[in-house]
C-alpha cells in the first residue's frame, strides 16, 4: 500500500481529492469573505470599483490556487530556480521599464494586472531556498561555501527591491529567506553575530535611508512629533483602532475609515478598519483565523515526507506570519510604517496572486506529501 | 544507511527548529493581543474622545444683540443680517495663496489686503481672522460656491447693529465695533464672544454688553478628513440678548437734536418726580451706523477734526460754569440758611460803582444796573450785585452743602457712561486738600454767581432744576426703564408728603445725606419763594427769559437765564461792550437756560446749553420754550403709556 502511494503517478484523483486540506480552503474563504466585507466598507458601503476588483480577484486567484494545488510538488521542486530567476528578470525589468505610482517604481504593466514582481519574489525566495537546502546535507551547512550563496541570492532581489523603493517588502523577502536559512539547521552562533553586526550597523543603514524612511522611522518613535505629516498615518489608525472598543462601532460605521481620516485604508490599513467596526472581538477573531491558517500550513509540513515540502511549508507559514505581523503591529504604532500588505484581506492583486501560489504550492505538498524528491 | 541517518538528524533539526520558531510567532501574536487590549479595552475612552474629536467640529453661531428702543417701543437699535467670510488660520497652509485665491473671488483692494495681513500678525495661530464682515449676497454666493478651494474659509450668516435713528442717539445709545483685546477681558464678552461679533464702545451698548450681549449657539457637525460637514449632529441654538427700554422719547430726542444743529451744545430733559431722562441731546453728532463695520479714514478723521467737537457728549461730558443758573440755588441756600431777609434790599449801580471787595471789583452785567432790587427781583433779573452780597453772607461751604445736595458735583447716571464727568462744586476743604491754597472770599463772591471753580455738567443742571421745581425732593434719574419704580406710586408719594407740610424730624441745615424720594429743604416756603422767583423771570416784564414765555397756562414755564463766561472780562471788554457776533467764537459766552414745566403742577425739567452762544435769554432760552411745548404735547401720551397702556403707542 505504502509502496504504491509513494509513486505519485499511481495517485488516483479520488485520492487526491481526499487528502485535501479542507480545512485550509475554509480558513482561505472565511478571510476571503471577511476581505470582501471590509473592502465594501471601506468604499462607505457601495459595491463600485475596489469591491467588485477584489471579489473578481479573488475568485480567479482562488480557482488558480486550485488548479495549482494538483500540480505535483516535485514539479515545483524542479523549476525552483526557475521561478527565482523569472522573478528576478522581472524585477530588473521593473528596474528598466517599470510604472511609478507616488514616488515608487514597483509594477509593471500586464495590462489585465499591474504586477508588483517583488511580491512574487516573496514566495520565489522561499522555494528556491526551499530547493537549495533540500539537496544539502546537514554536515555541510555550516560550512561557507554553502552559506554564501544563499546569502547571494537573497541580497540581489532584496537590493533590487530596495532601489524601487520598497523598503517594507524587502524587509519580508530577507525574513523568509533568513527563516529557512534557520530551519535548515545553521549555527544559532552565526545568528547572534549578524543580528550584533545589524545593530552595530543600524546608524549606518540610517544614515543611507531615504529622508521620507528616516521620518517614518523617527516618526514610529514620537508619532506626535508631525502629527499632521509622518505621524498622521499612525495616530489615526490608534484612534480608529482604540475608538473601536470591545465590539466595535459596528460595521459600516466606522467613523474615522467613513469620514477619510484613515489613509489607505482598502490596503496596508484594512485591519485597522475592520478592527473599528468590529472591535477587540472581532480582531480577535481575525487573529485566530490567521493562526489557524499557518498552524494548518505547519501540519502540512509535518506531514510532509520530503525536506522541500517541510522547508517550503514552515518557510511559508513563517513567511505569513511575518506579513501578518508586521502589518498589524504597524496599524497599532508598534512598528515603524514600511508599507506591508495583510495577507489576503489587503487590496491588491500582486499580493494576492503571490498569497495564493504560495498556498497552493502548500497545498500541493499536502495532497503529495508521500512523495519522494530525489536530490538530482 | 549513513545517509539514512544524516536524513534523519536533518529532519529533526527542521522540526526543532520549526517549534521554537512556532513559540516566537506565539509570543509575538501574544504581544499584538496585548496591544489590542490596550487600546481598545484600557484606552478606550481616551480614543473614543479623540475619534469624536476628529469627527465633530463645533461652530459657534453668533448670538443675536438685544434690541434697544425708546419709552414707546420705537426701536433705537436694531440688528440686521449680514454676511461674513472669515478664515480659521490653524486649518490655512498656504495663507498667500487663500488670500489670493479669495481676493480674486470678492475683489479686494491692495489695501485692504496689506490690512488682512497686519490683522493677521496680531492673531494667534489658533484665532480666526474676519477677512470681511459686511459682504454683498453676490459675494457670499461666490465664496460658498468656491468653498472647497478655499483652506479654512468659513461664510458665516451673522447680524449686524442697526441704529434707524443714526445722529439722533448716538451720545445715548453709543455704537458697537470690533472687539479689542481690552474689551475681551472683560467676562460677560470672554465668555459670549465668537469672532466677528461687534460688542458695545460707548453708551448703553458699553455699559449694558452684559444684558445685551446674549449666548452664542453651538452647532456640531460630522466632518470628514479634509474638514467637509457631513451632517449635523447638535445644535444649541443662540440666545438674543435681552431687550431694553430707554426712558428716552425718540420724538422729543429728535426735536432736541434738531434744535441744535449747527451748534455746539445740550438740551436735557427730565421728568422731576420719576427721574425719567426724556432727552439727552449733544450737538454735534455723528453717525453710529459708520462705525459698525470700522469707519473709514476720511470720515473719521472729519469727525475727530471738527472743532465742535462732536464725539465729547456733551450733555454728561461737557463742563460748564453754571452763571446764572445757578442763582436760584443759591438764593435757596440763603434763604434756608436765613442769611439774609428776602426782603432786604441791595442797589445795583452799574458799571460806574461796582461792587468791592478788599479792594476788588465785581461788576454786574448790566451797564447801567439794577437799581435798587430785592431777592426776588435780583433772580428775576439776575442781577449780579445782590448775588455777591449774599454769597459773601452765605459763605461757600454751606452753598456747597445746598449744592452737593440738588445733584452737583457728582455724576448722575452713575457708571452708565465712561465718560461722565462729576463736575465740581467747591468749598474750602476742598481747595485745600486739592489745590493746597486757602480759600479767598473774593472766591465765594463770584462761585455766588456760578461762576469760579464751579463745574456742572449740563444734565446736573438739569437735575438740579427737577429737585427744586418738584418742590425739594431728591429723585433718581435714569435713563434705563426701571421696572422697579411704580411712578405712580413715586408721584403720588412726594405730592402727598408736600401737602402735609411735614414736621423735620432732621436738621436739613446739616450736611446729611437723604434718601430717594425724600425732602431736601429745610423750610418749603423757601423752595416756593424761589419758584415764583422763576417765574416772574420768564414770565414778568423785565424777566430774563420773558420773550420766550407762554401765555398759555398748559404750557407756561418757569426758568432761569445763564450766560457762563469763558475768560475773564477785562475793563476793556467791558468799554466795547461787544455784540456777541462781534467776538471771537472761542472767547464768546456760553449760554445756558434751565426751565420747568408747567409752572402750574409742574412735571419737566430742562436744560439748555449753547456753547459760546452768547446771552441765555438770547440764545437759550427760545430753544428751551419751543422744546418744552413739544414735551407737554407728548405729556398725556406718556403718562397713558406709563400707566399700563401699552397699546398707545
Amino acid at each position: 500500500m505504502l509502496r504504491e502511494r509513494i509513486q505519485a503517478s499511481n495517485y488516483s484523483f479520488l485520492d487526491k481529492l481526499k487528502s485535501i486540506d479542507y480545512l485550509l480552503i475554509l480558513l482561505i474563504l472565511a478571510i476571503g469573505s471577511i476581505s470582501v466585507f471590509a473592502i465594501y466598507s471601506t468604499e462607505g458601503g457601495k459595491f463600485s470599483f475596489y469591491t467588485k476588483n477584489h471579489i473578481i480577484r479573488l475568485s480567479v486567484f482562488f480557482s488558480l490556487f486550485l488548479v495549482l494545488s494538483f500540480v505535483r510538488v516535485s514539479t515545483w521542486y524542479k523549476n525552483a530556480y526557475l521561478f527565482y530567476i523569472v522573478g528576478l528578470v522581472l524585477l530588473i525589468t521593473v528596474l528598466f521599464f517599470g510604472i511609478s505610482a507616488s514616488g515608487a517604481t514597483r509594477w509593471i504593466n500586464l495590462y489585465f494586472l499591474n504586477l508588483q514582481p517583488s511580491e512574487l519574489m516573496k514566495i520565489a525566495v522561499i522555494i528556491c531556498f526551499a530547493r537549495y537546502y533540500h539537496r544539502i546535507q546537514s554536515s555541510d551547512i555550516q560550512s561557507y561555501k554553502f552559506l554564501i550563496q544563499p546569502i547571494i541570492l537573497l541580497i540581489i532581489p532584496c537590493y533590487l527591491v530596495i532601489q524601487q523603493p520598497d523598503l517594507g517588502t524587502s524587509i519580508l523577502i530577507a525574513g523568509s529567506g533568513i527563516a529557512i536559512i534557520w530551519l535548515a539547521g545553521l549555527n544559532i552562533k552565526y545568528f547572534v553575530y549578524s543580528g550584533l553586526l545589524l545593530l552595530v550597523s543600524l546608524p549606518f543603514v540610517i544614515s543611507v535611508l531615504k529622508p521620507y524612511q528616516k521620518s517614518r522611522i523617527l516618526t514610529f518613535f514620537n508619532p506626535d512629533r508631525d502629527p499632521l505629516g509622518a505621524g498622521y498615518q499612525i495616530i489615526q489608525s490608534k484612534i480608529a483602532i482604540g475608538s473601536g472598543g470591545f465590539f466595535g462601532k459596528g460595521y459600516l460605521k466606522g467613523t474615522q475609515s467613513y469620514l477619510e481620516f484613515l489613509p489607505e485604508k482598502h490596503t496596508d490599513f484594512i485591519f485597522t478598519l475592520f478592527s473599528e467596526e468590529f472591535g477587540f472581538l472581532g480582531s480577535i477573531i481575525l487573529l485566530f483565523l490567521y493562526i489557524l491558517l499557518i498552524y494548518r500550513i505547519i501540519n502540512v509540513g509535518l506531514v510532509s515526507r520530503s525536506f522541500f515540502a517541510k522547508l517550503y511549508c514552515f518557510g511559508f507559514a513563517t513567511a505569513i506570519f511575518l506579513y501578518v505581523f508586521v502589518n498589524i503591529a504597524m496599524v497599532l504604532g508598534m512598528l515603524p510604517i514600511v508599507g506591508a500588505p495583510l495577507p489576503i484581506m489587503s487590496y491588491g492583486g500582486s499580493s494576492l496572486l503571490s498569497i495564493m501560489l504560495g498556498l497552493s504550492i502548500v497545498m500541493s505538498c499536502k495532497i503529495y506529501n508521500q512523495e519522494q524528491i530525489s536530490v538530482y | 544507511m549513513l545517509n539514512r541517518g544524516r536524513n534523519i538528524e536533518k529532519g529533526r533539526v527542521i522540526t526543532r527548529r520549526m517549534f521554537i520558531l512556532a513559540a516566537a510567532k506565539i509570543l509575538l501574536f501574544a504581544g499584538i493581543s496585548s496591544r489590542l487590549y490596550n487600546l481598545q479595552i484600557s484606552d478606550r475612552e481616551k480614543y473614543e474622545i479623540l475619534s469624536d474629536k476628529n469627527r465633530i467640529r463645533e461652530w459657534k453661531t453668533p448670538p443675536q444683540r438685544g434690541i434697544i428702543l425708546d419709552n414707546f417701543n420705537k426701536v433705537l437699535a436694531s440688528n440686521d443680517r449680514v454676511f461674513q467670510l472669515h478664515l480659521i488660520l490653524d486649518e490655512i497652509n498656504d495663507f498667500d495663496l487663500t488670500i489670493f485665491k479669495i481676493k480674486n473671488l470678492i475683489g479686494l483692494d491692495q489695501f485692504e489686503i496689506k490690512k488682512l495681513y497686519k490683522k493677521k500678525e496680531r492673531l494667534k495661530p489658533w484665532d480666526t481672522l474676519v477677512v470681511s464682515d459686511n459682504l454683498t449676497w453676490e459675494q457670499f454666493s461666490k465664496i460658498n460656491l468656491y468653498l472647497h478651494e478655499l483652506e479654512g474659509a468659513k461664510p458665516v450668516l451673522s447680524t449686524s447693529r442697526f441704529y434707524p435713528y443714526a445722529n439722533d442717539l448716538v451720545h445715548i445709545v453709543g455704537y458697537v465695533g470690533d472687539a479689542s483685546l481690552k474689551d475681551l477681558e472683560k467676562p460677560e464678552i470672554k465668555e459670549n464672544f465668537v469672532p466677528g461679533l461687534k460688542v458695545g464702545k460707548y453708551g448703553i451698548e458699553n455699559s449694558q454688553e452684559k444684558m445685551l450681549i446674549g449666548n452664542y449657539g453651538i452647532k456640531r457637525y460630522e466632518v470628514n478628513a479634509s474638514g467637509k460637514r457631513i451632517s449635523q449632529i447638535d445644535y444649541i441654538k443662540e440666545r438674543q440678548g435681552n431687550k431694553i427700554n430707554l426712558t428716552i422719547d425718540i420724538e422729543i430726542q429728535k426735536y432736541a437734536q434738531e434744535l441744535l444743529k449747527g451748534k455746539a451744545g445740550s438740551i436735557c430733559a427730565m421728568d422731576i418726580y420719576t427721574g425719567e431722562v426724556v432727552a439727552m441731546a449733544s450737538s454735534p453728532t455723528y453717525d453710529p451706523n459708520k462705525f459698525t463695520h470700522g469707519i473709514n479714514q476720511k470720515d473719521w478723521q472729519e469727525i475727530r477734526n471738527n472743532p465742535l467737537k462732536p464725539l465729547i457728549n456733551k450733555s454728561i461730558a461737557g463742563l460748564y460754569s453754571p452763571g446764572s443758573t445757578f442763582k436760584p440755588l443759591v438764593a435757596l441756600a440763603a434763604l434756608e440758611y436765613g442769611i439774609l431777609d428776602p426782603d432786604k434790599t441791595i442797589r445795583c449801580k452799574g458799571h460806574k460803582h461796582p461792587y468791592e471787595l478788599y479792594g476788588v471789583k465785581y461788576h454786574c452785567w448790566k451797564k447801567e444796573g439794577h437799581g435798587y432790587m430785592k431777592l426776588r427781583n435780583a433772580i428775576k433779573q439776575s442781577c449780579d450785585i445782590y448775588f455777591y452780597e449774599m454769597a459773601r453772607l452765605l459763605g461757600v461751604d454751606k452753598l456747597s452743602i445746598i449744592a452737593k445736595r440738588y445733584g452737583l458735583g457728582t455724576n448722575v447716571l452713575g457708571d452708565l457712561y465712561n465718560d461722565e464727568k462729576n463736575g465740581l462744586v467747591p468749598d474750602t476743604k476742598w481747595k485745600r486738600r486739592a489745590l493746597e491754597q486757602s480759600w479767598y472770599l473774593g472766591e465765594t463772591v463770584i462761585n455766588g454767581i456760578g461762576q469760579g471753580y464751579i463745574q456742572t455738567t449740563p444734565l446736573q443742571l438739569c437735575l438740579m432744576t427737577a429737585q427744586i421745581a418738584n418742590g425739594g425732593y431728591k429723585i433718581k434719574p435714569h435713563i434705563i426703564k426701571d421696572e422697579s419704580i411704580n411712578y405712580k406710586d413715586v408721584i403720588n408719594k412726594i405730592k402727598l408728603d408736600q401737602s402735609n407740610f411735614p414736621l423735620h424730624e432732621r436738621n436739613y441745615l446739616d450736611d446729611i445725606k437723604v434718601e430717594f424720594y425724600q425732602r431736601m429743604y429745610h423750610k418749603k416756603s423757601n423752595i416756593n419763594f424761589v419758584l415764583d422767583a422763576m417765574f416772574g423771570s420768564t414770565n414778568e416784564q423785565y424777566g430774563t427769559s420773558y420773550k420766550s414765555r407762554y401765555d398759555d397756562p398748559k404750557y407756561q414755564f418757569a426758568g432761569k437765564t445763564g450766560t457762563s463766561q469763558v475768560r475773564r472780562i477785562t475793563d476793556l471788554d467791558r468799554e466795547l461792550d461787544l455784540d456777541t457776533d462781534q467776538i471771537e467764537y472761542k472767547k464768546r459766552d456760553h449760554a445756558l437756560y434751565i426751565a420747568f414745566a408747567p409752572y402750574k403742577d409742574p412735571r419737566y425739567a430742562i436744560s439748555v446749553i449753547i456753547e459760546h452762544g452768547g446771552s441765555g435769554s438770547k440764545a437759550a432760552a427760545p430753544l428751551a420754550s419751543k422744546l418744552i411745548k413739544r414735551i407737554i404735547d407728548r405729556h398725556k401720551l406718556r403718562e397713558q403709556f406709563n400707566n399700563g397702556n401699552t397699546s398707545l403707542a
